[in-house]
């Protein structure tokens, strides 16, 4: 019968591309990845722009002291609340780090200053409001720590026992 | 509201399972029923779910964590949307509607549970983005 043929071959296509596309989603997720100026520039529209508000860009919120943990997040977001949690935690645990949580549908702006195309997206600022690394999904504890010691790093480089100590924290 | 987790990808499970029989019989009535599933879940009473609290919960023990249950149902809502559509290719004899109505569906059911990913929750915010007018 041939209706069930194109039923068959249907289902087989959509197995296939849910297969693609769930790997292509889940393979890099939460994974915490290096932010240079130059890379934004390539998504960025406005190059010179784009610089110039990442200097003044308001969260809503003061910044941290030494790192800001900047969350987007939406309601309809499942691993936004794992990802609070962990985010919540380091900056509990280390001193000078803030979590910021912004909701994504409020604020549009940021989401498309900031090119977010999933919630939750994460990203590491350092003392002065760059930012440092960004991840799309759920980070690993360990990740955050890590990568808020490399945004913490170049202000208190000449006290490296600091450093060590509180990166060690976990 | 919270939701575990398990029972969601063991809701998602069997509505692959009833999707993809959809597909292969060509049964609207089947994709009827699922429909009705749907609809009962974007309401939070999701009848796989409540299937999973009775008969397969007790077996397994009290979940590590549980979800917000908003996700989930938005996500039912988004399949109650695609299986009407789907009917109505059926109703009307528009087989390809029918057909790849009932695949936007199964793929996204087949993404939560194959991979835990909520394909309607990712749509949400770029659909937001997308949306003029309702720039702040």
């Amino acid at each position: 019968m041939p209706y069930a043929m194109t039923g068959l071959v249907v289902l087989g296509v959509t197995l296939v591309a849910g297969t693609l596309l769930g790997w292509a989603l889940t393979r890099r997720s939460g994974v915490l990845r290096e932010t240079r100026r130059e890379t934004r520039h390539e998504t960025g529209r406005e190059t010179g722009k784009a610089v110039e508000k990442e200097a003044r860009v308001d969260f809503g919120e003061p910044l941290g002291e030494r790192a800001t943990l900047v969350q987007f997040s939406t309601a309809f977001c499942q691993p936004c609340r794992a990802t609070r949690r962990v985010l919540g935690e380091v900056a509990g645990m280390v001193p000078g780090v803030r979590h910021i949580e912004i909701d994504a549908e409020s604020r549009l702006d940021l989401v498309r200053a900031f090119d977010v195309m999933r919630t939750p997206t994460v990203l590491i600022l350092d003392s002065s409001g760059n930012i440092v690394k960004r991840a799309s999904g759920q980070p690993r504890k360990a990740d955050v720590i890590a990568a808020i010691g490399q945004a913490v790093l170049p202000d208190v480089l000449p006290d490296v026992d600091r450093t060590s100590q509180h990166t060690d924290g976990k | 509201m919270q939701v575990d987790p398990r029972g969601l990808r063991f809701g998602a499970a069997v509505t692959t399972l009833v999707l993809a029989a959809v597909l292969i019989t060509g049964n609207p009535w089947l994709l009827a029923v699922q429909t009705v599933v749907f609809v009962l879940g974007a309401f939070g009473a999701a009848p796989y779910a409540l299937f999973f609290k009775r008969f397969v919960r007790p077996r397994l023990g009290p979940p590590r964590e549980l979800e917000d249950a908003a996700p989930p149902r938005f996500a039912q809502g988004v399949g109650m949307a695609f299986a009407l559509v789907g009917l109505i290719g059926f109703a009307a004899g528009v087989t390809p509607l029918a057909l790849g109505a009932t695949a936007a569906a199964l793929l996204a059911a087949f993404l939560n549970a194959a991979f835990g990913l909520c394909l309607g929750c990712e749509a949400f915010l770029i659909i937001r983005r997308l949306q003029p007018g309702r720039i702040s």
